[in-house]
């Protein structure tokens, strides 16, 4: 059986799996732009424009640091929330509502917050790979590792002063924590695809890299890979893509585990050429298609990122039930 | 010439290896051996620039390792090692081709095509070819690392410990493997080995380490022989000369 899947598996090209996901991606996106619209296109092309752009963003970041993290740690159960990126995220923001109160936050302009945390979230990732690549131990699951215990320390120092807090901040924190996809951060969108495109170009010049290094260490250094640059640059671009989806929609721990996981299985290899793309539209086609569903079918009576955060902790306890993890 | 000059590593206060300077010959083979703990590997990732050094320089042919551009050397010396985990699932040829990614950069030439399918056949791995690599035994695995190494074109070609986990048959088929690449493509094959029977048969050149120094190192003749093998194992070796050959007997 197993085999007779595999084999039906291999027969389908990754070019037309990339065609079809792209299909549905445009329908996904055609669907979510009519249904249900009432009044006028000047209104409904804007406001549901700006949602698409906003999941297009937030997929492509997710699934892209997702798979390379995934990349670089030799790990298919592995994201970057796991090192403590969405921890830091959430200290940031509960430390400074600690000191200068929600009010005073909330005036702040976002854009100025983005790039703060952004630049922190940057200096987190460096700090952590310079320590222990100029070490003795140039061990890249220590790194993760301490990655774990930090990201635990940042969650109970924040849960620490959110507990301390005014509960009226606290309400307001509660409200940043929790993932959503419906609400536009318009005055990021521009600052966070100016980002993004950046982080591609950067990501597009090291891409013939991508597949050495899932070779390990030692056959990426065999085969020329200058593998400390390169795996520095790309914790930073992971870093950057992280800190684009947090400010956008709020931590979101299972969900580029459950695309880049889906990814591997359709595209059937594990050529970054191809699972990166598909990653990348199996993302958007879960927020924009799973959004959709949400408004037209349940009415708004739960939240997306409900949904595929319990579709993403389904597949990860499956993934590590099947020995995934070694 | 790979040539190496006071390399010098230590983890914490332990000295791994110590002030090592030596000219390994170019062409043949070259055989490391010594006890456990003798620094033989660790000598070999610093050799081949998998692991820096605490002092010392090594050169291969004239270019140091830790300043050529890593692709540079790609293309000049390949390095393989035991244990290749990956989470990524490969078939053979997959993984023999990321030997010509120094050439090319993932973009597989005509040439680098035919460098592929020549290392698979140089291996008898052209029924294996679109077998994934966690459905293969460990010594087809094995070999299938040694295409990828062979498909990276390279002179100097390093091993460690290749005969790990090898059957007598397997073993024997990797080491005349060896032996056909250092003769019919003139290449220089350096390896890490356990057994000094193998080294003895199919070496040109020993080099034993003990304690993290190079105790000794000359031809067959000069090592493998009871006072010598003494030095370098702390025991007594009996040596015989079977058909041109010397075996060592060491079962007490």
């Amino acid at each position: 059986m197993a085999d007779v899947l595999m084999m039906a598996r291999r027969r389908v090209e990754p070019a037309h799996v990339l065609a079809i996901l792209c299909a549905v991606a445009v329908l996904c996106v055609v669907l979510f732009m009519t249904l249900g619209a009432r009044g006028s296109w000047s209104f409904i092309i804007p406001f549901r424009g700006a949602k698409v752009a906003q999941m297009a963003l937030v997929g492509y970041a997710i699934a892209v640091s997702t798979v390379l993290f995934q990349t670089v740690t030799h790990n298919r159960i592995l994201t970057p929330s796991i090192m403590g990126f969405d921890a830091m995220y959430v200290l940031i923001q509960t430390t400074l509502v600690f000191f200068i109160g929600g009010l005073a936050t909330a005036t702040i302009d976002p854009r100025l917050m983005f790039v703060l945390e952004t630049v922190l979230m940057v200096a987190f990732a460096l700090a952590l790979f310079r320590w222990l690549f100029t070490g003795a131990q140039r061990s890249l699951h220590l790194l993760v590792l301490v990655g774990i215990i930090i990201g635990t320390f940042f969650r109970s120092f924040s849960s620490f002063m959110q507990r301390i807090i005014d509960p009226n901040e606290f309400a307001i924190l509660q409200d940043r924590f929790f993932a959503s996809f419906n609400t536009v951060n318009s005055e990021l969108l521009l600052i966070s695809s100016i980002l993004i495109g950046a982080v591609s170009v950067v990501a597009w010049r090291i891409h013939s890299t991508f597949d050495v290094l899932a070779l390990g260490r030692e056959n990426a250094i065999n085969l020329g890979v200058d593998y400390n640059r390169v795996v520095r640059l790309i914790l930073i671009l992971v870093a950057i893509l992280v800190s684009v989806s947090t400010a956008l929609v709020g931590p979101v721990t299972f969900f580029g585990l459950l695309v880049a996981n889906l990814a591997y299985i359709m595209i059937g290899s594990a050529r970054h050429r191809h699972v990166i793309p598909a990653a990348a539209l199996l993302a958007f086609i879960c927020l924009v298609g799973g959004q959709m569903l949400l408004e037209r079918v349940f009415a708004f009576n739960t939240a997306l990122s409900i949904i595929i955060e319990f579709l993403g902790g389904v597949v990860f306890i499956l993934l590590i039930l099947r020995g995934a993890a070694r | 010439m790979i040539i190496t000059k006071g390399i010098t590593k230590a983890y914490g206060g332990t000295v791994v290896v110590d002030d090592v300077s030596i000219a390994l010959p170019t062409r043949g083979i070259t055989s490391i051996i010594g006890p456990n703990g003798a620094g033989k590997s660790t000598m070999l990732s610093i050799i081949s620039r998998l692991l820096g050094m605490d002092a010392g320089t090594v050169t291969v042919d004239g270019m140091d390792v830790t300043k050529t551009p890593g692709d540079v050397l790609a293309r000049r010396l390949s390095i393989l090692r035991q244990d290749n985990h990956m989470s990524a699932r490969l078939t053979v040829a997959d993984l023999v081709a990321f030997g010509r990614y120094p050439y090319s950069k993932g973009r597989l030439t005509v040439e680098d095509k035919r460098h592929i399918d020549e290392a698979i056949a140089y291996l008898n791995l052209e029924d294996l070819r679109g077998r994934f690599l966690d459905e293969l035994s460990g010594g087809q695995r094995q070999r299938a690392f040694v295409a990828m190494v062979l498909c990276q074109d390279t002179d100097y070609v390093l091993l460690d410990e290749p005969l790990n986990n090898l059957d007598m048959k397997h073993a024997m088929g990797m080491m005349k493997l060896m032996r056909r690449a250092a003769n019919e493509l003139g290449k220089t094959v350096v390896l890490v080995l356990h057994d000094i029977n193998f080294a003895s048969w199919y070496s040109d050149y020993i080099v034993a380490m003990k304690d993290g120094k190079v105790v000794n190192h000359g031809s067959t003749e000069d090592i493998i022989n009871p006072d010598a093998l003494r030095a370098i194992y702390d025991m007594n070796i009996n040596v015989h000369e079977i058909g041109g050959q010397r075996i060592s007997l060491f079962y007490d």
